[in-house]
């Protein structure tokens, strides 16, 4: 029988690979629409709150501080960065202006959402995968019991609905993170920044990073408990699950941002006309 | 349903696992109120014939009947009233670390949409649970502060937990990991259970010990199919090769080639 070669080996796993993908997809497809079938049930009953609070709690609210922290600093960063060009042309006191568009629209709900698939969505994985690969997936099967709308369905629904919060707590501590470097650090005026400010940014651009965050926590819960549900045996199956997991939110997460984009900015422009020029 | 009858059967069953034949055309009838023992190497299919029985996988082909049933060919959601009927001890255990003894041991009662237990029905059963597989008083503890030994009895505790009680329990591997004196425990558990709860039992084990102590019959799994059958003293004393071997536990010669290739 003939060798083969590395080269083939590795040419033939590639094909391999890509000839999985449909299969890949189509099963996360009817994975997710199972998880999203079960929510409206689990909203609605007192057993399903019963399995969403905890979730809730370690989704969310122990991502707070976490969450604040990055919100913050990308703020202050923002103003760091763009003090020089916008003091030499003299706009200082529009600096807040491209800061407060730039963090509620598109930084607040994008780091948020990245930071929640690296503390969340690793957890989420290792959690499940765990369960899985010590037949306790199994176990809840053999009882009768959906896995899926069990376990899947809480995470999910939790980052559904924690993820927008979060986000807002990633705006406001940006925007105070912006401010405090401004008028802390480069001594600009406050009352000017909060103007300018005022005048261009609108609920519009919240609502906006909200939606986005939105959509950004359910792909986050759905790939995580996707990646644990099917992850390989032993302790290298979980690990890598959960490196998958992260990598392919975080794609996601911009893929996502950019139609998003587009399905917004389309909308904006259809309801209110083009927006107007900043300065 | 009269004790002798068979409960559980499984008609000309294949399963196979990418090139792999695990179960070759497999027969087996599981008669009601006697405990049935599946012996066999590691690696032969014997925890995949019992996931069969609980619909946990699907044949290739041939049919799996429960109480007469068809019920290979059922949905998920269809299978739930059998399966409420069925437990199943997973070699592993399969506790639910983020709950509590308690919990984990209530948990199937808590799940059953349709048995509508009272929370203090369920309290008082899950601790009856434990008071048989003696371990009153660690309600409150977690999985992981359990021995190995404690987390195979609170799943034995879990798996008869269930009102009405459950019809059949499987068991995988119940004595796996364990050293003999606890293995005997969980032996006796096992058949101070079936005396108890009056359960059909399906035991899955590579311990001749267990095999003998906890069976009724006794059949062994060989290249995906069944070479002995019996009651387990006619099987320790065949004289087929493999079953020979494996009763001595002595290595198949094919085994000791690789080593030495």
């Amino acid at each position: 029988m003939a060798r083969t070669s590395t080269l083939e080996r590795s040419i033939g796993n590639f094909g391999a690979w890509l000839l999985g993908l449909p299969e890949q997809f189509g099963r996360f497809c009817l994975f997710s629409a199972s998880a999203i079938s079960y929510a409206p049930l689990e909203l609605a009953t007192r057993r399903g709150w019963t399995h969403l609070i905890p979730q809730a709690f370690a989704i969310g609210t122990q991502s707070v501080p976490v969450i604040m922290l990055t919100g913050a600093f990308v703020g202050m960063v923002l103003v760091a960065q763009g003090w020089g060009q916008f003091e030499t042309a003299g706009l200082s006191d529009r600096l807040g202006v491209i800061v407060n568009i730039s963090v509620a629209s598109e930084l607040g709900p994008v780091l948020a959402g990245v930071m929640l698939a690296g503390r969340v969505g690793g957890a989420l994985t290792a959690e499940l995968g765990t369960m899985n690969v010590t037949e306790q997936l199994l176990a809840l099967r053999s009882m009768g019991c959906n896995p899926v709308r069990h376990l899947a369905t809480p995470r999910f629904l939790a980052c559904v609905l924690l993820a927008p919060i979060l986000t807002l707590y990633a705006d406001l501590l940006g925007a105070f993170g912006a401010w405090a470097v401004y008028a802390g650090y480069y001594s600009g005026e406050s009352e000017p920044y909060w103007f300018y400010t005022r005048q261009a940014v609108e609920y519009w651009d919240l609502g906006a990073g909200l939606v986005k965050a939105f959509f950004f926590g359910g792909t986050i819960g759905l790939i995580s408990c996707y990646k644990g549900f099917h992850c390989k045996s032993g302790a290298e199956g979980v690990g890598r699950a959960c490196t998958d997991a992260f990598v392919i939110s975080f794609i996601m997460i911009l893929v996502l941002d950019f139609f998003l984009n587009l399905v917004i900015n389309g909308l904006y422009e259809g309801l209110y006309g083009p927006r107007p020029l900043l300065f | 349903m009269e004790v002798g009858d068979p409960i559980i059967e499984l008609r000309r069953v294949s399963k196979a696992f990418g090139r792999q034949r695990v179960l070759d055309d497999i027969d087996l009838k599981v008669e009601c109120g006697k405990s049935t023992v599946i012996v066999g190497r590691s690696g032969t299919g014997k925890s995949v014939l019992l996931k069969h029985i609980v619909g946990l996988l699907r044949p290739d082909k041939g049919e799996v009947y429960f109480e007469g049933r068809r019920i290979d060919n059922l949905s998920e959601r269809a299978l739930t009233p059998m399966r409420q009927q069925i437990s199943f001890v997973f070699q592993l255990n399969a506790l639910f670390d983020s709950m509590s003894v308690a919990e984990n041991v209530a948990f199937p009662m808590m799940e059953q949409r349709s048995g509508a237990v009272s929370k203090r029905k369920t309290r008082a059963l899950s601790s009856h649970c434990l008071e048989l597989v003696g371990l009153a008083g660690f309600e409150n503890k977690r999985p992981a502060e359990l021995s190995g030994g404690e987390k195979k009895r609170v799943a034995l505790a879990r798996a008869i937990a269930m009102d009405p009680a459950p019809k059949v329990i499987l068991y995988d591997e119940p004595t796996a990991g364990l050293d003999p004196q606890r293995a005997d425990v969980i032996n006796k558990l096992i058949r101070h259970l079936q005396r108890e709860v009056n359960v059909t039992g399906v035991v899955v084990t590579h311990d001749m010990r267990t095999a003998t102590e906890v069976g009724d019959r006794l059949l062994m799994l060989w290249g995906g199919r069944f070479i002995a059958d019996g009651a387990p003293e006619d099987v320790m004393g065949a004289k087929e090769k493999h079953v020979r071997r494996f009763v001595e536990g002595s290595a198949e010669p094919e085994d000791l080639k690789t080593l030495t290739a």
